[in-house]
């Protein structure tokens, strides 16, 4: 009696997440997988084939442009991690508590905020019109309106402004568990300040480091709106590329290929990411 | 030593002055956003005209105020349905799988545990044209042996959700499941002991120890809909929400200043409901 009881519970909390694991995960990328691997030979004709992958090999265009979101992508995560790691350490070694409390606040702000109002700010900074290029006029440093937008520069700041704050809270909370007494035992044996960050501070961090790199490449390569906002029509983007055979020319099949290229090719970065620092993917995920 | 002490403050006074920089970094596109909603102008560009209230309140155009504004406003309202059911929906999953994880046994659990993470490393774009590609199959199949239409299945609203709940439902779980592990057993077990039902316990005990936290989850769920972009953007019919009405018209149209006077609300809206997630949590840290 007690043990049915038990076990039609189990059943009762498993089921919402069988329900949603099965059809809205699950049975999708399923589908999509078959999606991608049919062929259309003549309208409404189709067979069953790797048409759509050799066709996204054959053709550059397709092919450059993952390799150009992937290769960006892992800039803006080196990048992301160059400016945030500082801005963590200060968080959570030199600040005092209330600062402490303050600043990481204030750096989740921006984190409330949606993609599109961001990219929008930048636009009415950057623009030729825009208060950046008004500033510059008007100090003399600029003869002429500059624009700042469509270019790969921008992107790329874009991108870093908006995946930043998920590499620095992971950090900020890895580094807020480092005892001080680690830092200042490396300084009083004599090590400089180089040689304390490099043999115990980063080896510290490493779990946050991990984590931050992940999910920081991951929004990167699947944004759309920052590269497409800021980047115009030449930021070729690869998710760009997924809604154009999808929306604009209703070419399904490929689309499909594309968006499972895409989940691979972030996969495999991810699975690599993990491996290489020896991280599981639970622990990653739990720490944003 | 007094020398290196100079040297210490020096470097200390540089590296405040980078987090300065970075924070400015940080806010300079949400107060562009944000500020030329009052300005007296068509443009949202500098030179500063003079302050307004008409990008909200201005009932004729040129000068139509978001709150007059047919579009806008629906989108508004479609965004606030879609987010409140997402956030219904993925509370009560996330309660669930919490239970789940935290309370039951079961065998490959931790296989489940890592099937319940994984939607949140998948690219939102991915998990939106799964969606539309899964939905749209089974529609296509049952109109051609039943010519019957489903029209849920379709893109729209039902969708949308669909889509959203998707990968938020792990984050609302993962929040849940989190308080619940701080949760003391024996309070249970004194109830039970004292002759109450599991069900009184349940009631009585457990659901209000967890209130908080379903409460921030389900802000945390609703803000992450109201602000989704990327899958969204597959899933959506003629009922657009806001996200979408706005980047068509920063995409496209270009800007006038009602788009800031949008951004202005949202930014007050999202900073309102955070203060309020972040009261409800500290509400539960004195109780506890």
């Amino acid at each position: 009696m007690q043990k049915d009881i038990r076990r039609l519970s189990l059943i009762l909390l498993f089921a919402p997440f069988a329900l949603w694991i099965v059809l809205l995960i699950l049975l999708p990328h399923v589908g999509m997988v078959f999606l991608s691997l049919r062929e259309k030979i003549a309208p409404r004709v189709y067979e069953f084939g790797f048409a759509n992958y050799i066709e996204f090999f054959n053709e550059p265009i397709y092919w450059n442009t993952l390799v150009r979101t992937g290769s960006m992508s892992l800039l803006v995560t080196v990048l992301a991690l160059i400016i945030g790691f500082p801005i963590a350490y200060y968080i959570a070694k030199i600040a005092g508590p209330r600062v402490r409390g303050a600043l990481f606040l204030f750096c989740l702000v921006p984190l409330w905020v949606s993609d599109l109002i961001r990219a929008f700010g930048w636009i009415l900074l950057l623009r030729e019109t825009g208060v950046v290029s008004n500033i510059l006029q008007w100090t003399g440093l600029a003869a002429a309106p500059v624009e700042m937008l469509y270019n790969d520069v921008t992107v790329v700041i874009g991108l870093v402004y908006t995946v930043i704050l998920f590499m620095i809270v992971p950090l900020a909370s890895t580094l807020d568990g480092m005892d001080n007494s680690m830092i200042e035992a490396g300084y009083n044996l004599g090590g400089r300040g180089t040689t304390v960050l490099r043999r115990i501070i980063i080896p510290y961090a490493m779990p946050g480091i991990a984590s931050g790199c992940i999910i920081v490449f991951m929004l990167t390569a699947g944004s759309y709106l920052t590269p497409i906002l800021l980047g115009g029509k030449n930021s070729s983007w690869f998710t760009e590329q997924i809604y154009d055979q999808f929306i604009t020319r209703y070419n399904w099949e490929s689309g499909a290929a594309f968006g499972m290229l895409l989940l691979a090719f972030t996969s495999l970065v991810v699975w690599l990411g993990l491996r290489l620092t020896g991280q599981s993917l639970a622990n990653t995920v739990t720490k944003t | 030593m007094l020398i290196r002490q100079r040297k210490f403050d020096k470097a200390l006074l540089g590296y405040r002055a980078y987090v300065l920089a970075f924070l400015i970094f940080l806010v300079s596109p949400l107060i562009a956003a944000g500020t030329f909603a009052f300005n007296d102008s068509l443009f949202p560009a500098l030179p500063w005209q003079g302050f307004t209230l008409s990008w909200f309140f201005g009932d004729t155009e040129p000068k139509l105020g978001m709150f007059y504004d047919r579009r806008l406003l629906s989108g508004l309202y479609y965004s606030f349905i879609i987010a409140l059911m997402v956030s219904l929906l993925t509370v009560f999953i996330g309660t669930c799988n919490a239970f789940l994880f935290v309370r039951k046994d079961f065998p490959g659990k931790n296989f489940f545990y890592i099937l319940m993470i994984v939607p949140l490393v998948i690219p939102g774009v991915i998990l939106g044209i799964s969606i539309l590609v899964l939905a749209s199959s089974v529609a296509n199949g049952i109109e051609n042996r039943f010519d019957y239409e489903i029209g849920l299945l379709r893109p729209g609203i039902f969708l949308v959700v669909l889509g959203q709940v998707s990968f938020t439902t792990t984050i609302t779980s993962l929040v849940i499941a989190a308080k619940l592990k701080k949760f003391d057993i024996t309070m249970e077990e004194a109830a039970l002991n004292l002759g109450a039902s599991s069900s009184r316990v349940m009631r009585t005990i457990t659901l209000p120890f967890l209130r908080s936290a379903m409460i921030a989850a389900g802000i945390v769920a609703f803000l992450v809909s109201f602000e989704n972009f990327n899958t969204t953007l597959f899933l959506v019919g003629s009922e657009s929400p806001l996200t979408i009405t706005m980047f068509d018209r920063v995409h496209k149209v270009g800007s006038t200043p009602v788009l800031n006077a949008v951004s202005f609300f949202l930014m007050a809206g999202s900073g309102l409901l955070a203060l309020l997630s972040i009261l409800v949590q500290q509400d539960k840290s004195a109780r506890s």
